[in-house]
C-alpha cells in the first residue's frame, strides 16, 4: 500500500525512475515516512485506549521487596511494556531505590525501557519484517536482564548520590481514571499528539539518512566499510552508535537501508541498540542520581554486550 | 482560590501543562496560584515517579502525561 502510494506520486506523478538515485532515495522517503507515521499514530492511539493499564507507579508497587531471578525476569517485562519518557528516569530510578528494589534490577529496567517497546516493535515488524524484529527483542531483554547480574556484581551503590538514599516516597491520594469512552479518546489522542509530537523530528531525520544511503551510496562502498563482519566493524559501528541520539523509531530506516546494503545483521543490530541504549543526553540525565564510575560501568556493560551481539549474529548469518 | 502544582524535573512537558492550565484559568476566570515543583524529594513525596504530575489543594490529580484540555476545565470547576 505505502508502496504503491510511493510509486504512484514519485514516479507515476513527479515523473522520475526508480533506477536514478534521486528516484530511489526519494521513493524510499516518502514510502518510509508514510508507513511510518501511519504504524506509530495506530499503535499509539490503540495503546491509549488500554491506557494506564500499567504505570511506572504501578511497577513500583508490583516490584516492591522482591528480588531474585523472577524479580528480575519481571522487571525487564515490564520495562519493554510500560511506557516511559527518558525524562521520568530520575524519578523513576529514586522511587525504585527507595522500593527497596535491587540496584541490578532498576538497570535491568532502565536498559529494557527505551530499547524494547510495542510501538518500536510494530514499526519494526512493519518496515524490516518479523524476523528481525524477534532477534531484536530477544536479543535486547536478554542484555537487559544478564545485565542486571553483570552490574549488580560491581556493588554500584557505592556511586548512588547520598541524597538519593534519604529521599521517602509519600503514599499519595490518587483520584480515579475517567474510563467512559470520550474520556479515553482524548486521552489516547493525547498521547499521540504528545508522543508523536515528541520524535517525527528523529523519524524525518532517520528516513531521510536512510534514503540517501539507499539511493546514493553504492553498496561496495558500504560493504568496504562496514561490510565483511568483523569485530572491528562491528566495535567501529557501535562506536560510532554512542554520540547518535535517536529513539528506536527514528534509527529503523536506517537499519532498514543498511541491511538493504549488505550491511551483515549482526553489526546493524549492535549499531542501532547503540544509539537507541547509549547515548550521551541519558547518561547527563543519570548523572543526577549516579556518579561517574557508575556510569561508566554502565555505559561500558551495554558497549560490549552490543558488541558480542553483533559478532554473535554475524558468525551465525551463514546458518540463518 | 486553587493552589495547583505542576510537579517535573522541568522537561518540555511539564512547561507545557503549567501553560494550558494557566490558559484555561485565565478562560474560566477562575482565579488560580500555580507552582511549579522542580525538587525531586518534593515529586516523590506526593507518590509520583511519572511527570508532569499536578496537585490541587494538596491532591494528586494527573500523573504521567499532558493533562487533556476537558480534565484541566474539569478540576477548575
Amino acid at each position: 500500500m505505502f508502496d504503491a502510494l510511493a510509486t504512484f506520486l514519485v514516479f507515476d506523478l513527479a515523473g522520475l525512475t526508480p533506477d536514478t538515485p534521486l528516484g530511489a532515495a526519494l521513493h524510499f522517503f516518502v514510502m518510509d515516512v508514510a508507513k511510518i507515521l501511519t504504524l506509530l499514530t495506530t499503535v499509539i492511539y490503540l495503546m491509549g485506549w488500554l491506557r494506564a493499564l500499567l504505570t511506572p507507579e504501578r511497577v513500583r508497587a508490583m516490584m516492591k521487596g522482591r528480588s531474585g531471578p523472577g524479580a528480575r525476569l519481571m522487571a525487564v517485562g515490564l520495562g519493554a511494556v510500560t511506557p516511559f519518557c527518558s525524562c521520568s528516569s530520575i524519578p523513576l530510578f529514586i522511587g525504585f531505590v527507595e522500593a527497596g528494589i535491587p540496584l541490578g534490577v532498576t538497570l535491568s529496567f532502565l536498559i529494557a525501557s527505551p530499547m524494547v517497546n510495542q510501538v518500536a516493535v510494530v514499526v519494526l515488524a512493519g518496515v524490516i519484517g518479523w524476523q528481525m524484529t524477534l532477534v531484536y527483542v530477544v536479543t535486547g531483554l536478554t542484555i537487559a536482564f544478564v545485565g542486571g547480574y553483570v552490574l549488580q556484581a560491581f556493588r554500584l551503590e557505592r556511586w548512588v548520590e547520598d541524597y538519593v538514599w534519604a529521599i521517602r516516597m509519600g503514599e499519595a491520594l490518587r483520584v480515579e481514571a475517567d474510563t467512559s469512552l470520550r474520556a479515553r479518546h482524548d486521552y489516547a489522542w493525547g498521547e499521540v499528539r504528545q508522543i508523536v509530537g515528541r520524535i517525527w523530528r528523529f523519524v524525518l531525520i532517520g528516513v531521510g539518512i536512510g534514503a540517501v544511503i539507499h539511493g546514493y551510496v553504492p553498496a561496495d562502498f558500504v560493504a568496504r566499510i562496514a561490510g565483511d563482519g568483523s569485530l572491528l566493524s562491528v566495535v567501529v559501528a557501535v562506536l560510532a552508535g554512542i554520540p547518535m541520539y535517536s529513539d528506536a523509531v527514528g534509527i529503523i530506516p536506517v537499519a532498514e537501508a543498511l541491511l538493504g546494503k549488505g550491511v551483515p545483521l549482526g553489526t546493524v543490530l549492535a549499531f542501532m541498540m547503540a544509539v537507541i541504549a547509549l547515548s550521551l543526553p541519558e547518561m547527563l540525565i543519570l548523572r543526577k542520581v549516579a556518579k561517574w564510575p557508575l556510569l561508566g560501568i554502565f555505559a561500558a556493560y551495554l558497549a560490549a554486550a552490543f558488541v558480542l551481539v553483533g559478532v554473535l549474529f554475524n558468525a551465525l548469518r551463514s546458518y540463518l | 482560590m486553587k493552589h495547583i502544582k505542576v510537579l517535573g524535573s522541568g522537561c518540555r512537558n511539564c512547561e507545557t501543562t503549567a501553560k494550558l492550565i494557566q490558559e484555561a484559568a485565565a478562560a474560566k476566570g477562575v482565579e488560580i496560584e500555580l507552582e511549579k515543583v522542580t525538587d525531586m524529594a518534593a515529586i516523590l513525596g506526593y507518590g509520583i515517579m511519572s511527570t508532569p504530575g499536578v496537585v490541587i489543594d494538596g491532591q494528586v490529580v494527573h500523573a504521567g502525561s499532558v493533562p487533556e484540555r476537558r480534565k484541566i476545565e474539569g478540576w477548575l470547576g
